[in-house]
């Protein structure tokens, strides 16, 4: 072996070796161990069975797999609603103030969620400071719940969430040409034709990625409904945290585990069909 | 959209994205322990974290696996994304797959799937695991980073400097490291933001022997409010701000 070779074996090497044995191995085990039977001594023992799987849809569970579905769903799409006209005027705004206000996005993109989450706690408790503006403004008389509500939990994966719609959205519309809107408008559309024919078509890429970016970790985000939903076990995150810490089952996570695993294989291939279908839409 | 419209959308995302920030920093600074009035500025807050050992040690735990676990990544990561972009190898297809499976995969799958290789292992769970689990999925960041960066070179440069005679780690460290330099620092500081709050992987990956800040922060969270928790979270934001800031700095001059 030369020199050229053995730096390249060694670069090659440690890298492929860390990933196989930190990413590949483990992401085979969830798989392996899904197929497993409980057991309390080691963990998981062979008879290999698709009884996590049967389980997962009993009635019980899947009423927490469909739960947790929906919070994401209804997380996604607030988080959709929110950052779409706000990425919009973001990337209008004039050049020289833009860096500003997209650091001031991507800071809380960085920051802990947990912190986060906590500063919601802090507004958001019986004597906290929202209750206690309303009442000073004769608003309300007495304290509203605010914290342990389904609003909570909404409230707090929103706020963890919110900068990853942001960003993708804002990727796409910044280098949208104006010059196709302009076209639009001159040949006659109005306004709400251009944002479905043109505007809505051409960021669609941002949608997606932002969507896939917020609807997955709403899945596993298990401190939120923690700090601020009370001790019910609302998503995924909650359940799979719960199968391994409190049941010690296992196999029972890993399925349910893997079921993320499907979703997330799900999304990706949602993301790249539509890319590569509105690649060659472009190129037309 | 009417200019009042788009101001007042704007000011609303940003007010939500920071306004209860700002109100849990500004309560750390409150001297009251129980009320959410103002009852004047007072630094006893802080005063009290240096004087809980407790939380003193979960701090300098996150701090040197923040530390060595993004240094380790930078490493690796960089030597990755210099492989990947000068070598065609067997693989390399699986390699950028599993790159971007830790990028897109949920933290909590992470962490359990992890949990149960160290368990399996024999391994009991504390620095070491913690320190392998913040390596593996800061790694992917540092690799995208750094290999975005070094896609943008003539690879002339790497050619020219190897007919000059260079050796192939000459190549790297003396011509390949310096020109992406900023990129490289990039990818150290965010990995060091991405360990220092890092919760879900964490929580499932370290033991009761090795206690980190995340953790202990949300242990205390779910027993209450207290103000000792709003002087340390202020402090891991303002640590987060710096580190996020200095590397948005320096992906500026890359785009330079």
């Amino acid at each position: 072996m030369n020199e050229r070779q053995g730096f390249k074996f060694i670069a090659v090497f440690l890298n492929m070796a860390w990933f196989a044995v930190f990413v590949l191995v483990p992401g085979l085990m969830v798989v392996g161990i899904s197929f497993m039977t409980r057991d309390t001594g080691t963990f998981f023992s062979p008879p290999l069975t698709l009884t996590q799987y049967r389980e997962l849809l009993d009635p019980v569970y899947a009423k927490v797999l469909g739960a947790s579905l929906i919070y994401s769903l209804n997380t996604t799409l607030l988080c959709l609603c929110i950052s779409y006209p706000f990425a919009w005027i973001l990337s209008r705004v004039s050049k020289h103030r833009r860096p500003l206000l997209l650091m001031m996005v991507i800071i809380p993109f960085w920051t802990s969620s947990l912190i986060r989450t906590y500063a919601l706690v802090i507004l958001m408790k019986a004597n906290g400071i929202i209750n206690t503006l309303l009442s000073a403004a004769g608003i309300i008389s007495e304290p509203v719940t605010l914290l342990y509500t389904d609003f909570a939990v909404y409230v707090g994966l929103v706020y963890s969430l919110l900068p990853f719609m942001i960003l993708p959205l804002y990727a796409v519309m910044e280098k949208m040409d104006l010059r196709l809107l302009e076209a639009a408008r001159d040949l006659g559309a109005n306004t709400c034709q251009v944002f479905v024919h043109v505007v809505l078509p051409l960021s669609l890429p941002g949608v997606l990625a932002g969507c896939i970016m917020v609807f997955l970790p709403a899945m596993g985000l298990f401190y939120v409904p923690d700090l601020l939903g009370g001790a019910k076990t609302m998503l995924m995150g909650n359940f799979i945290k719960n199968q391994f810490l409190t049941a010690m089952n296992w196999p029972f996570g890993s399925a349910a585990s893997v079921f993320l695993l499907l979703l997330m294989g799900l999304m990706i291939i949602i993301y790249f069909t539509f890319s590569r279908r509105f690649n060659r839409h472009q190129a037309l | 959209m009417t200019r009042w419209l788009k101001i007042s959308w704007v000011s609303a995302v940003f007010t939500f994205l920071y306004g209860p920030l700002l109100v849990l920093m500004v309560f750390s600074f409150n001297q009251a322990r129980y009320t959410t009035s103002w009852q004047g500025f007072s630094l006893k807050w802080y005063m009290r974290l240096l004087d809980n050992p407790q939380l003193l040690d979960a701090f300098f735990n996150s701090l040197t696996v923040a530390l060595i676990s993004s240094m380790v990544a930078t490493a690796l990561g960089t030597l990755g994304a210099f492989a990947v972009s000068r070598y065609r190898f067997a693989g390399r297809k699986l390699f950028f797959g599993l790159v971007y499976s830790v990028m897109m995969s949920p933290d909590i799958v992470m962490g359990i799937s992890l949990l149960m290789l160290f368990v399996m292992a024999g391994l009991t769970p504390g620095f070491l695991t913690l320190l392998i689990a913040h390596v593996t999925f800061c790694l992917p960041f540092v690799i995208v980073l750094v290999h975005a960066r070094i896609s943008g070179f003539d690879p002339a440069v790497v050619d020219a400097a190897r007919d000059l005679g260079a050796r192939e780690h000459e190549v790297f460290y003396k011509i390949i490291v310096p020109m992406i330099l900023p990129a490289v620092l990039a990818g150290w500081l965010l990995s060091f933001t991405l360990s220092l709050d890092d919760v879900i992987i964490s929580f499932f990956v370290t033991g009761p022997g090795f206690e980190i800040l995340p953790l202990k922060i949300y242990s205390m969270v779910k027993l209450g409010v207290t103000p000792e928790v709003n002087a340390l979270c202020t402090v891991l934001f303002l640590l987060t701000l710096a580190a996020v800031s200095a590397a948005h700095i320096l992906t500026k001059e890359i785009k330079k």
